[in-house]
C-alpha cells in the first residue's frame, strides 16, 4: 500500500521537541562567534520630515561599534528599475519610481516603526541603551490615516506623485444589470488591518568574508531573498549565499527579505564585521508588514426566490506607507470576487492608496480572504433581505458540478469542484436543522445567550503564480539513502516529511533514509519557496517527477545488472528492490543499483511549472453563542469541508486547516491593528493586540472531501490558506446571525463585545 | 553579579550584568537555545521553563532571581536515554507542533499543568495554556496532545 494518504508522524519533530529548532538567533556558527548586535532606531512619528540626525552621543556609549544612517549608504547601486518580481496586468509589483521604498528613511518618515538609523553594539542590552541616545529632529506633518484620510488628499506621502492613489482600475458600473433584479442590497464593509505575528519575529545574521556575503535570514524564500539582495546591494549572485535555517512561522510576511534584513546584510559588508539582528515583538508589530486593510462596497442583486443575478465589488486597498505588493492583493481579491457562485453579471473595481501606516503585504490568504469575506457577507445580506435561509441561497447559486471547468463572472477559471456536495456535507455534519431549531427555541424563550449559525462557502486560488514553478533535485546514493534538494522552503508545514513520503511512495526507499534539504542558495541556487499554498502542487510534484525520472534511470541500470529487459523489470516498492517480473529471487537493491551506476549516478533535476493555478473550495459553518447583555461572542463549534484535491498527508493537511481556522476566527472576533488620528499605532504589543488563545477556541470538526486536481499527477491543490478564507466570514456571519432577530444585518470585524453590544443597543433603541 | 543556577541538573555559574534576564542566561551563557523569546510583554509563553518545578516565563525573571534555584528547560525533559518524555511523545503523535517556535514553552507549560492536575478536562487544558500562544496549530492538536499525555500517564 502506498504511504501517500496515510497518517505519518513528522520527521521534523524529535529535534524540535528535544533541543529546539535552530532559528536565526540560535545560530552558533563559528562565522558568527564575534558577531555584533544590530538595534534599529525607528520613527516614533507617523509622518514627518527628518531635519537632523545626531548620533554623536550614541557613538560614545558603552559597547558601540558603529551608528549608521542613510548618510552612510554611499556604497550602493542606484535603485533597481521599477519592474519587480512579477507583473499583473501591467502593474509593477512593488511600485517603484515616485513610490519607492528606501532602506533607511531618507529626509521623510512615513510610518511609526520606519528604520531611521542602526546602532551596532557588542551585546544586545548595550544596543537598547545606545539607540535611545540617537537624536533625530522631526518636523511633523499631518498624518494620512486610513482609506478616508488617503482619499481626502489633504496631505501627501509622496508629493512628487501628486496623489495618495497609487493604482485605480476596474470595470465601470452597469446600472441596467441591477435594475433587472427584484432586490438589490448594498453595504460598506471593512476588512480590518491585521498583524501576522509569527511567533518568531524577523531575524537576520550576516557575514562578509573573502568577497562573499552570507545572510542567514528568517524567510519563506531563500532564493527570492538572494534575488532582492542582488538588486539592493549590487552584488553578483555568485557572491551571495542566503540560508533559511528553521523559521518560526511566516504567514506571508516573511516572503523574501525586508529592508531591515537588507540593511543588516549591507552593514556587515560596510563595517566588515559579522552582525546579528532579531527584532523585538514591539518592533515586529510596527515594522513587519501587516495584512488585509480593505474598505469594500458590495452591491448584490437577484430574485425574491434567491437567484443572484448581479454583484459588484468596489474596494480601496490601504497599502500603508509603501506599496510592497502594488496592486496585486486587490487584483487577487477582484479576480476571486464572484466566489463559488454562478452569477451572470459581476463587476469589480479597486484603488490602492498609501497611508501613514505599516506597509501591507501578504498575510495568510493574501487577497482571497478579503474576496470571500465580501461576497459571503453580501450573500447573507441578500438572504436576509429576501427572507430565505442563507444556506439555501448558497445552494441555489453555487456553481453546479457539471459546469467545470467554469469561468467565473470575475474572470477566474475554476478547474474542478463539488461545491454543493461540500455545502451539504457540512450542513449534515453540523446538524443544521437541529441548530436552527435550537436557535428558534432560544429566541422564543428570550435567552440571554443567543445562538448564531454562520455559513461561508468559498473557492480560492492556489499557486496563483504556477508559472513560476519550483525545483527539486533527487539523488540516490550507493548506501541506499536518498537526498532531496528542494526549492520549496518549509516554516512549519512539514515539507521534510511530505517530500520523504513522495520518494518512498515512488521508489520504495524508506523515508527514514531520505534526507531533505532546503533553504540554502549555495546548495539550491534555483527555487521559489513557500507562499500562495503552492508547495505541494509545485515543489511536491517536482520531487515526484524527479523520483519518476530516477526510477527510470534505475530501471535501465538494474536491467543491465540483472541481464533482463527493461520491460521485464519491476520495482517492489514495499521492499525497495528491483526484480525480474515473476522471479522475485532475481533482484537488486537501490544501493547496488546506485553503486553500479557509478559516476553517472542516479540523480534528477526537475524544474516543474504547472502553468495554471488550482482552485480549492469548501464550506465552513460556525456556531457562536452571543451574550446579548455583554456582547461577548464565543465560538462553540466549527465544522468544515476544505477540499484541496488529493490529500498526501492527512496529518499535515489537518494541521494547516486547524491553524488557518484559528487565524480566521481571530480576525472575525478579536484582532485589529488600530491607529489613532495622528497615525500612532495603539495595538503595538501582544497586550493590546489580541492574538487568539486556546481558551477562545473549541476543537474543530473537520470533514474529509477530495476532488482531485487534474492538472498535476498528484491531484493536489493547496491547503495552507483555506482556514483564513473560510473561517473568517463563517464566524462573522454566525455572530450577526445570533442577533439578526433584533434587526441587525451587519457588524464590522472584529466582532468584539463592545461592537456587538453597541449594535444590540442601537437595534433595541430603534425598535 | 555572580549567579549560580542548576539547569537541567548541571550547575551554571556566571558573572552577568545585574539586568540579565533568565532567558538570556539560558540561551547565551548556558547555550541552551530551545527556550525562545517571542514577545516583550510576558504574553506569549515561548520562554516558559520550570523553576523549582513550576512553570515561569523566563523573559520576565532576572537571572538573579533564579540564583541558587533549579531550572528545567525542554532540553532537560527527557531522561537522556533517547526516549521522549510522555508530553514530548504526545506532541509528536498528535501533530501538536508546526514551526516549533512556541513548542519548548508549550511543552513545559503542559508538563507543569499535568504535575498539578494529572487528569485535566479539555477546558482545564485550554485554560492552563492561555498564557502560551501558538500561531500555527490553532491549539487543536496541542490540546489533544496534552489530553493524550494525561491518559498515558494515568495508571489504568
Amino acid at each position: 500500500m502506498s504511504i501517500l494518504g496515510t497518517r505519518v508522524v513528522r520527521t521534523e519533530d524529535p529535534r524540535l521537541l528535544t533541543v529546539g529548532g535552530t532559528y536565526v538567533d540560535d545560530l552558533r556558527e563559528p562565522a558568527l562567534a564575534q558577531a555584533a548586535r544590530v538595534t534599529f532606531v525607528r520613527s516614533p512619528i507617523a509622518h514627518a520630515l527628518i531635519t537632523g540626525i545626531d548620533v554623536s552621543a550614541a557613538r560614545e556609549a558603552p559597547g558601540v561599534v558603529a551608528v549608521l544612517t542613510a548618510a552612510d549608504l554611499d556604497d550602493l547601486p542606484p535603485p533597481p528599475p521599477d519592474s519587480g518580481l512579477t507583473g499583473t496586468e501591467g502593474l509593477p509589483f512593488p511600485l517603484g519610481g515616485a513610490w519607492s521604498e528606501p532602506l533607511f528613511a531618507v529626509d521623510r518618515v512615513r510610518f511609526v516603526g520606519e528604520p531611521v538609523a542602526m546602532v551596532i553594539t557588542d551585546d544586545r542590552y548595550q544596543g537598547e541603551d545606545a539607540a535611545e541616545l540617537v537624536s533625530v529632529d522631526y518636523e511633523q506633518l499631518p498624518a494620512v490615516v486610513g482609506v478616508a484620510g488617503a482619499l481626502a488628499g489633504e496631505s501627501l506621502l509622496f508629493p512628487s506623485a501628486g496623489s495618495n492613489v497609487a493604482v485605480a482600475t476596474g470595470t465601470p458600473a452597469d446600472s441596467a444589470a441591477f435594475e433587472a433584479c427584484d432586490v438589490v442590497v448594498e453595504h460598506v464593509i471593512t476588512n480590518q488591518r491585521l498583524a501576522p505575528v509569527p511567533l518568531e519575529g524577523r531575524a537576520a545574521a550576516a557575514q562578509w568574508a573573502d568577497g562573499k556575503l552570507t545572510l542567514w535570514v528568517s524567510t519563506q524564500n531563500a532564493q527570492i531573498a538572494r534575488f532582492i539582495l542582488v538588486g539592493a546591494l549590487g552584488l553578483d549572485p555568485a557572491n551571495i549565499r542566503v540560508v533559511a535555517p528553521d523559521v518560526g512561522g511566516g504567514f506571508g510576511a516573511k516572503i523574501g527579505v525586508d529592508r531591515d534584513g537588507l540593511l543588516v546584510a549591507w552593514a556587515a559588508k560596510h563595517i566588515g564585521r559579522a552582525l546579528r539582528w532579531a527584532e523585538t515583538r514591539s518592533e515586529n508589530m510596527l515594522a513587519m508588514t501587516h495584512g488585509r486593510a480593505q474598505r469594500q462596497v458590495v452591491k448584490i442583486g437577484g430574485t425574491r426566490e434567491g437567484r443572484i443575478l448581479a454583484y459588484r465589488l468596489d474596494l480601496v486597498q490601504d497599502t500603508g506607507a509603501y506599496s510592497r505588493m502594488g496592486g496585486f492583493l486587490p487584483f487577487l481579491t477582484c479576480l476571486m470576487a464572484a466566489g463559488p457562485y454562478d452569477i451572470g453579471h459581476v463587476e469589480t473595481a479597486y484603488q490602492v492608496v498609501v497611508t501613514n501606516a505599516t506597509p501591507i503585504s501578504a498575510y495568510r490568504g493574501a487577497g482571497r480572504p478579503e474576496a470571500t469575506a465580501a461576497i459571503e457577507r453580501a450573500v447573507d445580506l441578500f438572504a436576509a433581505e429576501i427572507g430565505v435561509d442563507a444556506a439555501e441561497v448558497r445552494r441555489i447559486n453555487l456553481v453546479p458540478a457539471d459546469k467545470f471547468p467554469y469561468t467565473s463572472g470575475s474572470g477566474a477559471t475554476y478547474d474542478t469542484g463539488e461545491y454543493v456536495a461540500g455545502l451539504d456535507k457540512v450542513l449534515a455534519g453540523a446538524g443544521y436543522a437541529e441548530l436552527r431549531a435550537e436557535q428558534a427555541r432560544r429566541r422564543e424563550r428570550g435567552d440571554v445567550l443567543q445562538l448564531g449559525i454562520g455559513v461561508a462557502s468559498y473557492v480560492e486560488i492556489t499557486a496563483a503564480d504556477a508559472d513560476g514553478g519550483e525545483t527539486a533535485r533527487l539523488i540516490v546514493h550507493d548506501d541506499g539513502t536518498a537526498t532531496v534538494y528542494t526549492g520549496s522552503s518549509a516554516h512549519g508545514q512539514g515539507h521534510h516529511t511530505a517530500w520523504a513520503m513522495l520518494v518512498q511512495a515512488e521508489l520504495g526507499i524508506d523515508m527514514s533514509k531520505v534526507t531533505v534539504i532546503h533553504g540554502d542558495t549555495d546548495l539550491i541556487p534555483m527555487g521559489v519557496g513557500t507562499y500562495a499554498s503552492r508547495s505541494l502542487q509545485l515543489g511536491g510534484v517536482a520531487v515526484h517527477k524527479a523520483a519518476v525520472e530516477v526510477k527510470e534511470q534505475g530501471r535501465k541500470v538494474a536491467a543491465e545488472m540483472l541481464e533482463a529487459s527493461e520491460a521485464d523489470l519491476e520495482l517492489d516498492v514495499d521492499r525497495g528492490v528491483w526484480q525480474v517480473r515473476g522471479d522475485p529471487a532475481t533482484s537488486t537493491s537501490w544501493a547496488q543499483v546506485a553503486a553500479h551506476a557509478g559516476d553517472a549516478g542516479l540523480a534528477a533535476d526537475v524544474n516543474y511549472t504547472e502553468g495554471k493555478p488550482t482552485f480549492p473550495f469548501g464550506t465552513h459553518l460556525a456556531v457562536t453563542e452571543v451574550d446579548t447583555e455583554t456582547g461577548k461572542a464565543r465560538l462553540i463549534r466549527h465544522v468544515t469541508v476544505d477540499d484541496a484535491g488529493t490529500v498526501l498527508s492527512p496529518v499535515l493537511a489537518e494541521g494547516q486547516r486547524h491553524g488557518g481556522i484559528a487565524q480566521g476566527v481571530a480576525q472575525a472576533l478579536l484582532e485589529e491593528m488600530v491607529y489613532d488620528a495622528e497615525g500612532n499605532p495603539v495595538t503595538g504589543t501582544l497586550v493590546d493586540y489580541a492574538i487568539i488563545t486556546a481558551t477562545e477556541l473549541p476543537s474543530f470538526e473537520l470533514l474529509a472531501s477530495e476532488t482531485p486536481a487534474t492538472i498535476n499527477p498528484l491531484g493536489a491543490k493547496g491547503i495552507g490558506e483555506a482556514g483564513t478564507i473560510g473561517a473568517t466570514p463563517a464566524t462573522q456571519n454566525s455572530v450577526i446571525d445570533a442577533v439578526s432577530h433584533l434587526g441587525i444585518r451587519h457588524i464590522d470585524m472584529p466582532l468584539t463585545p463592545a461592537r456587538v453590544w453597541a449594535a444590540i443597543s442601537e437595534a433595541r433603541e430603534s425598535r | 553579579m555572580k549567579v549560580t543556577v542548576t539547569v537541567n541538573g548541571g550547575e551554571v555559574a556566571a558573572e552577568v550584568a545585574d539586568r540579565t534576564l533568565l532567558v538570556h542566561l539560558l540561551r547565551d551563557v548556558a547555550g541552551l537555545t530551545a527556550t525562545n523569546v517571542g514577545c516583550d510583554t510576558s504574553s506569549c509563553g515561548a520562554c516558559t521553563v520550570l523553576l523549582d518545578g513550576r512553570s515561569v516565563k523566563s523573559c520576565t525573571l532576572l537571572a538573579a532571581q533564579a540564583d541558587g534555584r533549579q531550572v528545567t528547560t525542554v532540553e532537560g525533559l527527557s531522561d537522556g536515554s533517547g526516549d521522549l518524555h510522555p508530553v514530548q511523545q504526545a506532541f509528536r503523535a498528535e501533530h501538536g507542533l508546526q514551526c516549533g517556535f512556541c513548542t519548548p514553552g508549550m511543552v513545559m507549560a503542559s508538563v507543569s499543568l499535568l504535575a498539578e492536575n494529572p487528569s485535566p478536562t479539555e477546558d482545564d487544558v485550554r485554560s492552563a495554556l492561555e498564557g502560551n500562544l501558538c500561531r500555527c496549530t490553532g491549539y487543536h492538536n496541542i490540546v489533544r496532545a496534552v489530553l493524550a499525555a494525561a491518559s498515558e500517564r494515568r495508571p489504568s
